[in-house]
């Protein structure tokens, strides 16, 4: 009976995940013409300064949505209970909204002759070089990403039960000491699901820094030119894609361990 | 006499939500005492504790410590620690950091935290469980954690939040004793709440009986049982039969229809009052010898003793007695002048003068 429920679980995942995987693991062990060769992983190697860039940027990205979000976390699950309500729902309004026109709409605002810059304008004030740089791309993905930081926190903190924070009070501990000794060490759980489901995206994405960023900058977009784009290398991006898996998954594996040990070393 | 005042409530009013959940409650604690808050839930038990430790302000009223007015203290600063219910023991913390808490939040030295962490962890027979986590310790070793963290900053007086709540009999009883035994061998005072009477019979100095956010009565555990000052306290403590009297004149009551002596005197000539007959002070005779005729209706074996009820005109009286009588038997009812005791119906006069502990207007 349980079986019988999990098989079209299996048939998806079968279909969606294990293929695709198989499949980007063969084209990046093939070339064009079907034969094995390991061309295009050493081919990877010419773009560890994407591969960096984009480490960098998904880094600092997850930073600033850290340090947005826990306070943001902590308000929201210390909040009265409607209050909370009403806030997560401000939260996730925007995530209504599809992620492309949110972003289409920061191309908008920035753009040289867009909304900021002619307000700039009106005033008599310099225009800003906004769009295509950098900073654009993070300041899309903290806007895109902040909720996915938010949410996780939130949910750790709200289940924090209150006597504790009580008990730490009564041990002697100011409202400072009870976020370091109590609030902190028991949310660290929120922050690393927090984190993973930031920094991997933002490390990966080609959209926002596409569309803001000018489409060169990152890992993504090199990945999206040979499939898509003008390169028109299947096998070479699939290579890249593979390498950044592994990447990605070495980095969460470093993560946990510290989460673990950030928990063990409180202990001691 | 003030000196040995360790807490002072005066007059301490708390509304909830425009709910009175204390009333103008007046309670003084001494030095080295083991004092109960005793009361159904929901009857200021908790809140008092939790104004002493400072998570709750009084609307009004003040809250002293040795003589000093610690309102709007906050908890941290405060001399005290509390048991909380179900332990709120630190989940990412092991057995010693949890005991060590408070101690390295006053910047102790390591040696002496590893000192008193070890004396700590011997006084609640928890030695060799310092690496262990506490969420991998019986409810028992969870409950003596608890213990431990909040003894080992020597507080003046220790809170207790029905912290034996959630353990089964046995293990309840036990740590009874050892409660006892600790709280005599630190010298410390302990305010300890409940809703079990039987808890607080057996371990308190003194009882607070609490009701409606108002004290009933305050009393050494003998006083509470044998002189309860009014019906509810009669009734809490300990199973009573409770029945309508009218208190003739001074040493005569009478009720279910018969007269007896007693011992109060005092009341109005003719006053209804509440009559309070113990069901183990009720003498089973024969029925010319009895002052009451009645019939048993149902006799239970309780362990210790068999739990009858008898029906007499219509009067219900639960007897306990070691020897039991046959269901339909007529038997007599004997009352010891000394073993009624006599309430005013209103619960007026609640202030217990041979215990000096507090009053209640």
């Amino acid at each position: 009976m349980r079986k019988r429920v999990a098989t079209p679980y299996m048939i998806w995942m079968l279909i969606f995940i294990i293929v695709p995987l198989v499949m980007v693991v063969y084209f990046a062990f093939t070339s064009s013409s079907g034969g094995f060769t390991f061309d295009n992983i050493i081919k990877v190697k010419e773009y560890t300064g994407q591969f960096l860039q984009s480490f960098k940027i998904g880094a600092i990205s997850t930073v600033i949505c850290l340090i947005l979000g826990y306070p943001m976390a902590a308000i929201i699950s210390r909040s009265r209970e409607h209050v909370q309500r009403t806030l997560v729902m401000l939260c996730m309004i925007p995530m209504w909204m599809n992620f492309l026109l949110r972003t289409y709409s920061w191309m908008t605002l920035l753009e040289n002759n867009g909304i900021i810059n002619n307000i700039l304008e009106y005033f008599h004030l310099p225009r800003l070089q906004m769009i295509n740089t950098e900073g654009a791309i993070i300041l899309g993905m903290v806007y895109n990403f902040l909720p996915f930081m938010i949410m996780p926190i939130y949910s750790v903190m709200a289940k924090i039960d209150y006597r504790l924070i009580e008990a730490a009070q009564d041990l002697g501990c100011n409202s400072f000491a009870v976020v370091r000794r109590v609030i902190l060490p028991l949310s660290v759980p929120g922050v690393i699901s927090g984190i993973t489901m930031v920094f991997v995206p933002s490390a990966s994405t080609f959209i926002i820094s596409k569309l803001l960023g000018g489409g060169d900058m990152m890992i993504g977009d090199i990945i999206e030119a040979q499939i898509q784009g003008g390169a028109n290398n299947l096998n070479l991006g699939a290579a890249i894609s593979l390498v950044l898996m592994v990447v990605v998954l070495i980095t969460m594996a470093i993560m946990n361990i510290f989460g673990d040990t950030e928990s063990e070393v409180s202990l001691i | 006499m003030k000196d040995q005042n360790i807490i002072n409530l005066k007059d301490i009013v708390v509304e909830f939500d425009g709910e009175r959940v204390l009333n103008g409650l007046n309670l003084f604690i001494r030095d080295k005492e083991f004092v109960t808050l005793l009361g159904p839930s929901g009857c200021g038990k908790t809140t008092t504790l939790r104004i002493i430790a400072g998570f709750v302000e009084p609307q009004s009223g003040d809250v002293l410590f040795d003589s000093k007015k610690i309102n709007g203290v906050p908890p941290y600063k405060r001399p005290v620690n509390t048991i909380f219910q179900r332990y709120a023991l630190f989940p990412h913390l092991n057995v010693y950091e949890n005991i060590a808490f408070g101690l390295r939040i006053n910047k102790t030295p390591e040696k002496e935290i590893k000192e008193r962490v070890s004396e700590m962890l011997k006084l609640v027979n928890l030695e060799g469980f310092e690496k262990r986590s506490v969420s991998k310790l019986s409810g028992g070793q969870q409950q003596r954690v608890a213990i431990a963290r909040a003894v080992i900053n020597k507080p003046k007086v220790l809170l207790l939040d029905e912290p034996l709540a959630a353990l089964d009999l046995k293990l309840r009883q036990s740590m009874q004793l050892e409660l006892k035994k600790i709280q005599q061998s630190l010298g410390i005072t302990f305010v300890y709440v409940t809703h079990d009477q039987e808890e607080a019979l057996s371990m308190s100095d003194i009882i607070v009986v609490m009701n409606n956010g108002e004290i009933q009565q305050i009393g050494t555990p003998t006083d509470i049982y044998n002189e309860p000052k009014n019906a509810f306290v009669a009734d809490f403590i300990g199973e009573s039969n409770i029945i309508d009297g009218v208190m003739n004149k001074d040493f005569y009551v009478t009720f279910a229809g018969v007269g007896f002596d007693c011992v109060d005197k005092g009341f109005e000539e003719n006053q209804p009052v509440d009559v309070v007959v113990r069901p183990e002070d009720i003498k089973v005779v024969s029925p010319d010898e009895g002052q009451l005729v009645a019939t048993v209706e149902s006799c239970i074996f309780k362990g210790v003793h068999y739990e009858m009820i008898m029906d007499q005109e219509g009067y219900k009286w639960m007897v306990h007695s070691t020897k039991a009588e046959n269901v339909g038997d007529q038997v007599g009812i004997k009352i010891l002048p000394d073993d009624i005791h006599i309430m005013n119906k209103s619960k007026v006069e609640i202030y217990s003068d041979d215990a000096g502990e507090g009053e209640n207007n």
